[in-house]
């Protein structure tokens, strides 16, 4: 569904990924794990057209690599940013509209209805708050706000960029499980993460990108009982990895 | 008495001024909030819609048709100078493009002087000059017009804001550029809109203080530092804060000119101009953006 080939992004002068080549195949969900600054967030926002980039990213066949931003949301490629970038001083309602902003120029109303159902199904609390103001709901609440959003554009592909970032391990556990609750729909995701044993759990595939260049790649579960990975990415004590526990 | 007596004549002819001063600083915020810059060609887009109005009434005397065409032809003016002078440039830093703006300013405003030369046109008032009398005060219609439309045009504003998806679009993309983009929104198509919003309300403002002022290549300039002000006043970005921000301004200079001379007018605006500055450099309703 998205493949990637030998792709270059930059931020001024910086080169900020080196030759990354990639696939996300449809319904799978393919976690990007990497230390901070590896470059992970650049590759999403690469996908979404919000950073220059040189080299090929294919969605559905069609090259999107230079496309505006809008361009690659109307083929259905949606972002969940990190830090969740919610239109704060917006009420709820509001943001989910937006979400659904290209969709309302083309005069899809009774999906979109059908939609907004579908996103508070997933996230009944948002259902009680749509009055609200993004800006004062919970971490948590804004987290499942700015996946709802994400959703309203009714996306083949998702991307999420750190969902977990800042919020509590049960809340975490809950945004995890919808996530699966997705793929079941039939929903492509490719999902960044620091907290890469829960991301290797959902997972299907998994990159390891360090310092912009992808080093590792393979099933998710393999990813987990890797030493190299274990290491580096899931915390597991120097001294437990040295004497192979 | 004697001090109060004519203090509802101060407060009237304020409000007045400031109702337009407002309409211009409505338009520096929308700008503000699509961009981040200042667009120093607002006040001629004041002048070419009271000049363009005038034109109008000349062709054919109708003034309901005149607003209308006046606010249109400067809409498309807004729109045009957006994509003719700010979108080519390669390099698109906001203190270029605020340059850009004030060469814009004085390139509208030669063509102007070429165009309708250096007199000052009459708009008739809207409804006749026959004052109103309110105990020691009177009121022109035309007063009474520049507030009330005045106020319908923010009425109409706030609700296009609240209330339709482009405008809910262009709060977000002043809220989160970045999230309203990967939302699908096209920031070059609301910079679009708010050039032309912008340039609709300075003309309003231009065409409502025509019959008062009088029409002139050169009122541009002055309109435009003024409703600078009021925005800054009140805090850039905030359509409230543009609002109170003229109003306050307007009230001021007028008091200013009642009590003192009408020689420290334009002193008294940019003192609290440069008081805001230091005691409240957000603004009088800014948040800390």
């Amino acid at each position: 569904m998205l493949k990637i080939r030998n792709l270059h992004a930059f931020y001024g002068s910086v080169l900020a990924l080196s030759g990354v080549t990639c696939h996300v195949r449809e319904g799978e969900v393919v976690a990007l794990i990497g230390a901070n600054g590896a470059g992970k967030s650049t590759l999403l926002n690469a996908i979404c057209g919000l950073v220059r980039t040189q080299g090929e990213v294919k969605f559905q066949g069609k090259n999107v690599a230079g496309l505006a931003p809008e361009d690659i949301v109307a083929l259905g490629i949606s972002q969940v940013p990190e830090g969740r970038q919610l239109f704060a001083p917006m009420t709820v309602a509001e943001n989910l509209e937006l979400g659904a902003y290209l969709r309302f120029r083309r005069g899809h109303k009774k999906e979109i209805a059908q939609d907004l159902e579908h996103a508070y199904g997933l996230f009944p609390r948002l259902k009680e708050r749509l009055s609200q103001k993004a800006g004062t709901l919970s971490g948590g609440e804004q987290q499942m706000l700015a996946i709802a959003r994400a959703l309203m554009a009714r996306p083949r592909l998702l991307l999420l960029d750190e969902p977990s970032l800042g919020l509590a391990p049960i809340v975490v556990e809950d945004i995890l499980s919808t996530l699966a609750r997705l793929r079941d729909e039939g929903l492509t995701v490719l999902l960044v993460e620091q907290n890469a044993r829960a991301a290797l759990k959902i997972a299907d595939r998994a990159y390891v990108l360090e310092t912009g260049r992808i080093i590792l790649s393979g099933a998710a579960q393999d990813l987990l009982q890797d030493r190299q990975v274990t290491r580096a990415y899931l915390g597991k004590d120097y001294k437990e990895f040295t004497e192979g526990r | 008495m004697d001090i109060f007596a004519p203090l509802l004549q101060y407060l009237i002819s304020g409000l007045t001024n400031g109702a337009i001063y407002a309409l211009i600083a409505l338009g520096f915020g929308i700008i503000y909030n699509a961009t981040t810059i200042i667009n120093f060609a607002q006040g001629e887009m004041v002048m070419l819609g009271a000049m363009a109005a005038i034109s109008f009434y000349h062709l054919h005397p109708s003034l309901p048709l005149a607003f209308a065409a006046g606010m249109g032809v400067v809409t498309v003016v807004g729109v045009v100078f957006e994509r003719l002078a700010l979108r080519p440039v390669k390099d698109p830093s906001p203190i270029t493009l605020i340059i850009i703006t004030v060469g814009g300013a004085v390139f509208i405003k030669g063509a102007a002087m070429m165009l309708w030369g250096k007199d000052a046109y009459p708009l008739p008032p809207f409804t006749g000059n026959v004052p109103i009398y309110l105990g020691t005060a009177t009121v022109l219609p035309q007063n009474l017009w520049v507030m009330g439309l005045t106020a319908a045009l923010v009425l109409a504003l706030e609700a296009f804001f609240r209330l339709t998806l482009a405008g809910k679009a262009m709060r977000a993309c002043a809220y989160n550029n970045r999230a309203a983009r990967l939302m699908g929104i096209s920031a070059g198509r609301m910079v679009q809109l708010s050039f032309g919003l912008a340039a609709a309300l300075g003309a309003g403002a231009g065409i409502l203080i025509a019959p008062l002022t009088l029409g002139v290549y050169d009122m541009g300039l002055m309109l435009g530092l003024k409703g600078f002000s009021a925005a800054i006043i009140g805090g850039l970005g905030s359509l409230l804060g543009g609002v109170l921000g003229g109003l306050v301004l307007g009230v001021a200079e007028s008091l200013a000119t009642g009590f003192i001379s009408s020689g420290y007018r334009d002193a008294v605006a940019f003192l609290l101009l440069l008081l805001v500055l230091f005691l409240r450099p957000q603004g009088l309703m800014g948040g800390g953006k």
